[in-house]
């Protein structure tokens, strides 16, 4: 994939979102509604010039249903799959779309419902969690996982987590700065559900869930929309906001966390998060020591010190030294990640949240700003067929 | 077999649906075999089932005999929460077991507290019958030289 020709072709242009809450009760097609209205309002476009649309493939507002929001015009149209995996994949389609000229202003969004109050959540009146949804006979792949008591990402994400630590003696300590400066960063941000402090021992008496991980390992529930405006870099000059240029994109498919037989037999280095961070650097030109901040799908602490391997801000098996003495915090750290709280303390809006926090580092209106930040790169899941690109500051 | 039936629960327990790719798996634990697939060309075994050997994109391949060997690749113990089939054994061991044939299989290893489970650990397979088509691949504890030791 000859990636270089992406570069600095388009630009996200505007951001929007909900409040983020434990409970909202709101509809998921409500709340997509005001994430994307919001960021039209920011970018400075009325919804109509919208012509294009990258969603998630599990998203539940499709379509005929955006015709609602944005109006009849709307001919490009495409989906990512692998859920969070997918989360920054929607940016690369529609910079894609952009750069080959079959959209002028491509939305890409994510609304999801799933506070403990809301339509999927734990008491749900729709059959609660989409894990506990699960048929008598199981025809798929879930078959090698579910009869064995292996029912939801958190008990997979520990298996993968248990061998990160067998291999590289990674340490609960270094799951808990992760914890730790993800609150820091959420104690610095209107927005974040998550407001008490966090100290280590906190995460070390948070209950355990599936070993090693605790409560305080695994990402919050929340309700919450998200949406983001994809525009050519020309268009964007005319726009509101300053652009976040997408300078570099990449896609790569690889292993599956609900499929560990295959992901445990595939080398960590060959599977799709390391392949995807490589093709950054070499269609970039770029080297991970000139990243301004860093932006992973922290679903759980243990996997943003994995991806800081995958994505080679240090080598396999150091990401546990790495975090240490709150290495990952914005201020006085080793390489700011996260600077929102991420989905362990801001939201889960399945990544997209991390997204928008990306944008605002470009530029320049986080709460936890990094100084000059004028590169960041932002990464989709990394137990999943994955996505990630390089933001440039418009020089 | 029934002893160690009574260490699965069965109520509400979700099961596989054996399918054209895989039921040879299926068919083989029932009679008590742990088999894979085997690619003809390059001898590399696989799981889980698929038509093309992922090494070598080989069509053929057979069924081949496992030793039911393996050491302790990665585990976790789940405390929850889990679905209502597996509430009554919280906390449980999930392991994924490394077989002597170098395929990746995830189980449970029966009759062994959770704080013993240690990577490396051998373990032989063991077979469940769960339903009249059904049989899960289980595993106990195994000398180092793949035998089987005495339940406790």
């Amino acid at each position: 994939m000859s990636s270089h020709r992406l570069r600095d072709q388009a630009a996200i242009v505007g951001i929007g979102q909900t409040p983020y809450s434990k409970g909202l009760g709101r509809s998921e097609f409500d709340m997509a509604v005001e994430a994307i209205l919001t960021a039209c309002a920011d970018a400075g476009i009325a919804p109509r010039e919208i012509d294009g649309v990258v969603r998630y493939d599990m998203e539940t507002t499709d379509e005929e249903q955006l015709l609602s929001v944005v109006g009849p015009g709307l001919r490009y149209q495409a989906s990512t799959s692998w859920g969070g995996g997918g989360s920054v994949s929607v940016l690369v389609h529609a910079a894609l779309a952009i750069a080959m000229g079959m959209a002028n202003h491509v939305l890409v969004f994510r609304s999801r419902a799933r506070g403990k109050k809301s339509v999927f959540g734990k008491d749900s009146k729709l059959g609660g969690r989409y894990w506990e949804r699960i048929a008598d006979r199981l025809p798929d792949l879930t078959q090698w996982h579910i009869p064995h008591g292996l029912v939801s990402a958190f008990q997979e994400m520990a298996m993968i987590t248990r061998r990160h630590m067998i291999e590289y003696g990674t340490t609960e300590e270094q799951f808990a700065e992760v914890a730790v400066a993800m609150r820091r960063h959420a104690l610095r941000n209107p927005n974040a559900v998550m407001r008490a402090p966090m100290t280590i021992a906190d995460h070390h008496s948070s209950r355990m869930i599936a070993e090693p991980l605790r409560l305080f390992d695994c990402n919050i529930e929340t309700d919450g929309a998200c949406a983001l405006i994809v525009s050519s870099r020309e268009r964007a000059r005319d726009l509101r906001q300053p652009p976040a240029l997408i300078h570099a994109g990449a896609l790569s498919a690889g292993s599956h966390h609900m499929r560990l037989a295959t992901l445990f037999a595939r080398d960590r280095d060959d599977d799709s998060a390391a392949r995807a961070g490589r093709q950054l650097w070499e269609s970039s030109g770029l080297r991970p020591s000139e990243i301004d901040a860093f932006f992973c799908y922290d679903f759980f602490t243990s996997f943003v010190i994995i991806a800081l391997e995958d994505y080679g801000f240090c080598k396999r098996g150091e990401g546990g030294p790495f975090v240490e003495d709150q290495g990952l915090y914005f201020e006085g750290g080793r390489l700011a990640t996260n600077t929102n709280g991420g989905q362990l303390s801001e939201a889960f809006i399945h990544g997209m949240n991390n997204n928008l926090e990306a944008v605002r580092q470009i530029r320049g209106t986080s709460t936890s700003q990094v100084p000059d930040c004028e590169l960041v790169l932002l990464a989709g899941a990394n137990t999943d067929p994955t996505g990630a690109v390089i933001l440039r500051r418009e020089a | 077999m029934s002893d160690l039936r009574e260490s699965v629960i069965t109520r509400s327990l979700p099961l596989p649906q054996p399918g054209l790719d895989n039921a040879p798996f299926y068919e083989a634990a029932r009679r008590g075999e742990l088999r894979f697939q085997r690619c003809s060309e390059c001898g590399a075994f696989r799981h889980y089932p698929r038509p093309i050997c992922p090494a070598c994109q080989s069509t053929n391949y057979t069924w081949e005999l496992s030793s039911g060997r393996g050491v302790i690749y990665t585990w976790t113990v789940v405390h929850g929460p889990t679905l209502p089939a597996f509430q009554d054994q919280l906390p449980y061991n999930v392991v994924d077991v490394l077989l002597d044939e170098g395929v990746h299989f995830q189980s449970q290893v029966l009759d062994c507290p959770p704080g013993e489970i240690h990577a490396g650990m051998p373990v032989q397979a063991v077979f469940v019958p769960v339903s009249e088509d059904i049989t899960l691949v289980k595993f106990r504890r195994a000398g180092e030289r793949g035998s089987i030791e005495a339940p406790t």
